[in-house]
């Protein structure tokens, strides 16, 4: 069950190169098992954050103060595109992340963020580069400010942008709901479509028994 | 056609743009599915709809004979999907069983995949099965517990995009080629937050493997749905198959299937022509797929790029894959091919391969793989002797499974080695830690196998 987002005021670090995959965000091997969760986060980024020796690399932004302790991203284009696999946020939210700004993402990236209590926010392009060179001028130690009630983000240099959010998601993530016991408490109409169905188009429901 | 299938599965409206959705098939794998049955359980639910929901492995299982080199923690999720697939009444496809395979291989294969129904899967290339006319899309591991535990899911309804592939596909131009060239064409975001429907002459006249492979480049384009209206083609695809409807059932269900597609004044949020015609086949050069040229191309240059973003984009990409900006694409020297993936391991994409390797050798220093996309697959090739056809060309003839392709299974391209890849992604370590893939057609990748270099297959024809 994910936990309530309301409001955030912390560290950002700008990653703005465009299509970071969920490849990029986490390597399939970690992912390969029956309990790979609390082991992520040191391995997000990987090939970006470590060298080919294991050492960190130094170039990279979350490798450096005070960065490494960034709990928003602000993110180039269609970030947390390609692969469905969830462990791409679980990796983030283990290394602290808890929002990402930016001005696109994968569409099943998005949806997995909500699932887990992490704030995916879309703006303009224009919004994303000016918050990023707001924060790099004062070297990543500006604070930037996320309200999600009152749907605004604070730059470090006191610039206010508003931003747009489907208001069931935001009203999911201000109260950390669990999706699945709400749509268990209508189980009565799941059953009802698929009692009607099963007359209505007979070939979905009994597809094995013609087999 | 988004709107007709969408309508005839909204079990509830939960707002102005999202209901709860019933789900008719939900399809799971072993590094998915046997995690998500777990937590299913863990929670203290059950499987809402087992005679829904159907598996097989395919990520984590070893592509090699008698699927030696499984890892521990492979065989442990294979022990896992076979225990709980069991305990919940789920029919499972398993290994050496005819009806095994990479999922979005056997899901139309068996015909459990049909038009107008939808289907799930915790995997992003499930846009493929939207070939048949289906809406079918990949959801992460949350999304799949929602699914196991009430066959539905609740979705924002997406805008829409058509696509139209018009005119006669030209030589060496395939499937692949027209979905890689769209998505240079549009980007890797062009289709975000759109279900995409593929329409115009090119997919009329295309038989069903190829609608499969456009759509399953769906998400690569950013969409994580894509389909093509069902006809005649598509139901003569289906007729048979094991899971498919029967007698009566049959034509009732066909009869419903031919109302699934687009009214002639249907309006879509975007729209996009592509003259196929003018098309050679494509290969990829960077870390995204819409870093993609025709064969005949030179690699993008820096320093002809003005916008510095693009130019730090081209640049990056260039450095990863140890490529020269402004030099021809083609002789650029090749370690791996590998043919297979749930884009390009069926019937009709072997036989393309070995049409190019039929005999010819693959050239020395180059290891080749062809992994066949199901165990169906793989029988109905050895029957036409296409595995004798590859081996004598010298390309390793395998078990099928996801294998190379994202590499989950421990088979890997390894660091700085080139490979052709008949798969999806060119994403930085996709293959392997530091593995340089490059996105090519089934013909395409054969070529490059025999002349050990990126080629164009149209000088290799028969």
């Amino acid at each position: 069950m994910p936990k309530p987002f309301n409001k955030l005021t912390a560290i950002a670090a700008p990653i703005m190169r465009s299509n970071i995959d969920t490849d990029v965000i986490i390597r399939i091997e970690r992912l390969v098992g029956n309990s790979v969760r609390g082991s992520l986060g040191k391995w997000a980024f990987g090939s970006l954050r470590y060298l080919p020796d294991g050492s960190e690399n130094p170039a990279f932004i979350l490798n450096r103060e005070p960065y490494r302790q960034a709990e928003i991203l602000v993110t180039g284009p269609n970030f947390g595109c390609g692969s469905s696999r969830e462990g791409a946020v679980w990796s983030l939210q283990e290394m602290g992340i808890r929002a990402i700004i930016g001005s696109g993402f994968g569409d099943i990236f998005f949806a997995n963020c909500f699932q887990n209590g992490i704030l995916p926010i879309v703006v303009d392009k224009e919004i994303v580069d000016s918050l990023a060179a707001d924060i790099e001028a004062t070297q990543g130690a500006g604070r930037v400010s996320v309200d999600l009630e009152a749907q605004t983000i604070l730059s470090p240099s006191g610039k206010h942008y508003t931003f747009e959010i489907d208001p069931r998601r935001r009203e999911g993530l201000l109260q950390g709901l669990d999706e699945v016991a709400l749509t268990l408490q209508r189980d009565d109409e799941i059953r009802a479509f698929q009692a009607a169905d099963r007359t209505a188009r007979p070939w979905i429901h009994f597809a094995r028994k013609s087999a | 056609m988004l709107a007709k299938i969408w309508d005839q599965h909204v079990i509830a409206r939960l707002s102005e743009d999202t209901d709860l959705l019933h789900i008719d098939r939900h399809l799971l794998h072993d590094l998915g599915g046997s995690r998500g049955l777990l937590d299913v359980k863990n929670r203290g639910m059950k499987v809402h709809s087992p005679e829904l929901t159907f598996a097989t492995p395919d990520h984590a299982i070893s592509t090699a004979h008698g699927r030696a080199g499984t890892s521990k923690i492979g065989q442990e999720l294979l022990t896992t999907l076979r225990a709980e697939t069991s305990a919940s009444g789920i029919q499972l496809f398993d290994i050496d069983q005819p009806g095994q395979g990479i999922v979005h291989v056997i899901g139309p294969e068996l015909g459990l995949s049909l038009p107008g129904c939808t289907i799930v899967c915790g995997d992003s290339h499930t846009c493929t099965h939207g070939g048949l006319g289906a809406l079918a899309f990949g959801i992460g591991s949350s999304e799949l517990t929602h699914v196991l535990a009430t066959q539905a899911l609740i979705q924002r309804r997406p805008r829409t995009m058509r696509v139209r592939f018009e005119g006669k596909l030209p030589p060496g131009v395939t499937a692949k080629d027209l979905i890689l060239a769209l998505i240079g064409h549009v980007g890797a975001a062009g289709g975000t937050g759109h279900a995409v429907e593929y329409a115009g002459s090119a997919i009329r006249d295309m038989p069903i493997e190829g609608r499969l492979t456009i759509c399953n480049l769906s998400i690569e384009l950013g969409a994580k749905m894509g389909m093509v209206a069902p006809d005649e083609k598509t139901f003569e695809f289906l007729r048979g198959r094991p899971y498919a409807p029967q007698g009566k059932m049959w034509e009732q269900a066909t009869n419903a299937w031919r109302q699934l597609p687009s009214d002639p004044d249907a309006i879509f949020d975007r729209e996009v022509v592509v003259d196929v015609e003018k098309l050679i086949p494509q290969v990829t050069w960077g870390i995204s797929p819409e870093h993609v040229i025709g064969v005949d191309g030179h690699i993008p240059d820096p320093r002809s790029v003005d916008d510095p973003a693009r130019r730090t984009a081209i640049e990056t990409a260039l450095d990863y894959m140890g490529l020269k900006g402004g030099a021809p694409i083609a002789g650029t020297p090749v370690d791996w091919v590998f043919i297979g993936s749930c884009t390009n391991s069926r019937l009709s994409d072997l036989r393309a391969a070995a049409e190019i390797a039929r005999g010819r050798k693959v050239a020395s220093g180059v290891r080749a793989w062809v992994v066949p996309g199901s165990e169906n697959v793989k029988r109905e090739a050895v029957a036409e002797g296409l595995d004798k056809v590859f081996t004598e060309a010298g390309f390793e003839w395998r078990e099928p499974g996801c294998s190379m392709c994202l590499a989950a299974n421990g088979e890997t391209v390894g660091p700085g080695q080139r490979s052709v890849s008949t798969s999806n992604r060119n994403f930085v370590g996709r293959q392997g830690p530091r593995a340089r893939t490059h996105l090519a057609s089934p013909a395409s990748a054969a070529a490059a196998a025999i002349a050990g270099a990126i080629a164009d297959v149209r000088t290799m024809g028969r």
